[in-house]
């Protein structure tokens, strides 16, 4: 982008016109066609869109898992659309907080080794800091006490919330929450999501993947894909917020 | 053609061949080695700790390289201490002797009425020592079976005429007394030496020397005048396989033995008698300079022609035997750490097959990570440390139970001595009494091929764990 007035200044990321085909044998699939939209710091964005929309898609190039056919995409002051690989993991491992569906914790790692997975790739040892930040995330997300467990000792919003912790040891730019509830009960659910509020009023920006719509309104905004298009992109009112939070509170099934 | 490859290899000293190609990689690999663990601990204590979720497979997958590095160390300490043995006992004969042996003529050579005498004459030695002018000294030997006895106490064992001199060029050491001498050749005293076996057998409590021993064939006394230090066997002479063993010999004046014995020897074999007429078994000549040694032999060969057609002589030459020994010793070493290799490359199929179980296992872990922030690098270092883990335990290990090759074999020699007494006895002294030599370079050698082995099966499980794309190694269940 050669525009003067082009900033990334205030903004997570920067989409401009994110094009992607994959060659398959006999045709060429249009996963996106062309997507274009802003994040800026401290915003809640949930992407919606049905299967084949071009949602994973696009996820998984905000995730710098892959590269754009064309167009750009800014995180900070590059445009991570031309980098290499070994530029990519490094961005991965600075700049984007992951959560995944199926949680996606090491196996053999205790919570406290999976919060610092991203450290270790960073090429640096880790500093007593790190460390002690390692710590607070653990107590932040209430997993203080089991900082020696395994991630099969731990129930699935237990694992979700190591995630959470682990999306933010680095500091990143935006969490990546892709289907973070898909696997969660109504109850756990509530937790992560208000979690998720929790941490974007203390200013942390969300990108939230989903296809729930009780999901998606608990979001400040809301991006719809279709066809690899955006389809339509909406903010949603506080009022609308809140009765979302409040209807997920009050049809919660009763604990017996 | 083959021969001059094997001179060759002798020659330019194979092993530093070895030595330095082994040095070359070797630094490489230790370099690369040594980097990761200073500057990624953490990467191997992690491959550890993956290692020892399956420490069944870990530890299976580790005896591979095992077995591999200690057969190579074993099977190389062996044939050296083999060849080393065979060696030693072809350099016991003296590099700078030829031995010219009578032997058994074909039985069709011999005329079937009476007995034909065959093999050297004192004749042709008078020739020789005359007038063969490279040599130093000439002996004139006469060996035979016979019966010894002092008291009670009987011995089989064989009888050598001899001159003062085979003392000297058969490596014989006097312990008490004097060997033959001149004067008593001279004078055909009926006088014997021991060895150190015969006297212990024949006189476990009394001072050999000066006691008289009995020779029942020839009712014979014989006055003994010395005693010989114990003596290992020399490598076999003549037709006959054997090791040359010293330990039953009594040795007398070799006029002595012409007087008093003759050549003629009757023997009686299941009710036939049996008989040969020998004038001599050996004469053994020394050559002024070993460089003398070859043509000598070719004159003396030449000398002795007319008795090709009886076929009744052999003339060894101990400097060629040992080149030959050298040759075969090589050969011999190359095929044991032929052999050995095949083992550490099974070990090496062994490390791949399990990496490449384990890179399908942990697809998911390995997309983790590289969404994480891994780099293709960093995966590959994570599988490569733990192939380098696994082939290094083999190794260390290999080589701890590779340095205990000297003990085991002699307890297991010990062991099979006692069950198998008998079949032990029929195997050949080189095999009975081999002390297996470690060649440092196979140390050095085994320990960088198995870090070798671990890198070349590990970097192809590893390139493929790090060529998956994230996204689809996430997708993995």
């Amino acid at each position: 982008m050669s525009f003067s007035d082009f900033s990334t200044e205030g903004f997570a990321c920067r989409v401009v016109d994110l094009k992607k085909e994959f060659v398959l044998k006999s045709e060429t699939v249009r996963a996106l066609r062309g997507v274009t939209f802003d994040v800026p710091t401290g915003d809640y964005v949930a992407i919606m869109g049905p299967s084949g929309s071009g949602k994973s898609t696009l996820l998984n190039l905000l995730g710098c898992l892959d590269q754009p056919t064309s167009g750009s995409l800014w995180l900070g002051d590059d445009d991570v659309a031309k980098m290499t690989d070994d530029q990519l993991a490094d961005i991965r491992s600075r700049r984007i907080g992951f959560v995944f569906q199926a949680y996606n914790l090491i196996q053999q790692l205790t919570v406290v080794e999976n919060i610092q997975v991203p450290l270790f790739y960073q090429g640096k040892p880790l500093s007593r800091e790190q460390h002690q930040r390692c710590l607070d995330l653990a107590n932040m997300v209430g997993l203080g006490e089991r900082l020696d467990h395994r991630p099969t000792q731990l129930s699935g919003g237990q694992q979700q919330r190591v995630a959470i912790a682990r999306s933010l040891i680095n500091d990143p730019f935006f969490i990546l929450a892709d289907e973070p509830t898909g696997n969660l009960d109504s109850r756990t659910t509530e937790e992560i999501l208000q979690l998720f509020e929790r941490l974007n009023n203390e200013g942390r920006t969300i990108i939230l993947v989903t296809h729930e719509d009780e999901v998606s309104k608990r979001a400040k905004r809301v991006i719809r894909l279709k066809d690899g298009r955006l389809q339509w992109d909406r903010t949603n009112s506080q009022e609308v917020r809140d009765e979302a939070a409040r209807y997920a509170i009050e049809n919660m099934p009763v604990e017996v | 053609m083959m021969g001059n490859a094997m001179q060759y290899l002798m020659d330019i000293s194979f092993s530093e061949v070895v030595n330095r190609v082994f040095w070359f990689f070797g630094a490489i690999l230790a370099v690369w080695f040594v980097n990761i663990v200073i500057n990624h601990p953490s990467a191997v204590m992690l491959g550890i700790k993956n290692l020892w979720l399956h420490p069944m497979r870990s530890i299976l997958t580790v005896l591979g390289i095992f077995v591999g590095v200690a057969s190579v160390i074993w099977l190389l300490a062996i044939s050296k201490g083999i060849g080393d043995e065979v060696q030693r006992q072809i350099e016991n004969l003296g590099a700078d002797t030829i031995m010219i042996r009578t032997v058994k003529p074909p039985s069709e050579k011999l005329s079937s009425q009476g007995l034909t005498p065959y093999g050297l004459t004192r004749e042709e030695y008078d020739m020789l020592s005359a007038t063969v002018p490279t040599i130093r000294s000439a002996i004139p030997i006469r060996e035979m079976r016979r019966q010894f006895q002092f008291k009670d106490r009987k011995l089989d064992g064989r009888l050598v005429g001899c001159t003062p001199e085979y003392a000297e060029v058969t490596k014989l050491e006097i312990d008490r007394g004097h060997f033959i001498t001149d004067a008593e050749n001279f004078s055909r005293d009926s006088h014997c030496v021991l060895s150190a076996k015969v006297a212990e057998k024949l006189f476990p409590y009394e001072d050999p020397i000066g006691q008289r021993i009995y020779m029942p064939e020839n009712q014979d006394f014989y006055l003994i005048v010395g005693v010989l230090k114990p003596k290992g066997a020399t490598a076999a002479v003549g037709g006959s396989m054997a090791a040359q063993d010293f330990s039953n010999d009594v040795y007398i004046p070799i006029r002595t033995l012409q007087q008093r014995i003759g050549d003629t020897i009757m023997t009686m074999r299941s009710g036939s008698r049996e008989g040969e007429i020998i004038e001599l078994n050996q004469i053994t000549l020394r050559c002024r300079d070993v460089n003398d040694v070859k043509k000598t032999a070719e004159l003396v060969s030449t000398a002795l022609s007319s008795h090709e057609k009886m076929e009744d002589i052999s003339v060894v030459v101990p400097l060629e035997l040992l080149e030959q020994a050298k040759t075969t010793k090589y050969m011999f070493m190359v095929l044991a750490a032929m052999i050995a290799s095949i083992s550490l490359l099974v070990g090496g199929i062994g490390i791949m097959n399990i990496m490449l179980a384990t890179v399908t296992e942990r697809t998911r872990e390995i997309g983790i990570r590289r969404a994480l922030g891994a780099k293709r690098r960093d995966i590959i270092r994570q599988f490569l440390v733990e192939t380098s883990v696994l082939s290094l335990t083999g190794g260390i290990t290999g080589i701890l139970f590779g340095l205990l090759c000297g003990p085991a074999v002699s307890a297991a020699r010990s062991l099979a001595n006692s069950w198998f007494e008998k079949q032990m006895m029929d195997l050949p002294a080189v095999v009975r009494t081999v002390e297996p030599s470690i060649v440092p370079e196979s140390i050095t050698g085994a320990f960088l091929i198995s870090l070798a082995v671990g890198l070349i099966f590990g970097i192809y499980p590893a390139i493929r764990a790090a060529k998956m794309s994230p996204i689809e190694a996430l997708r993995h269940e």
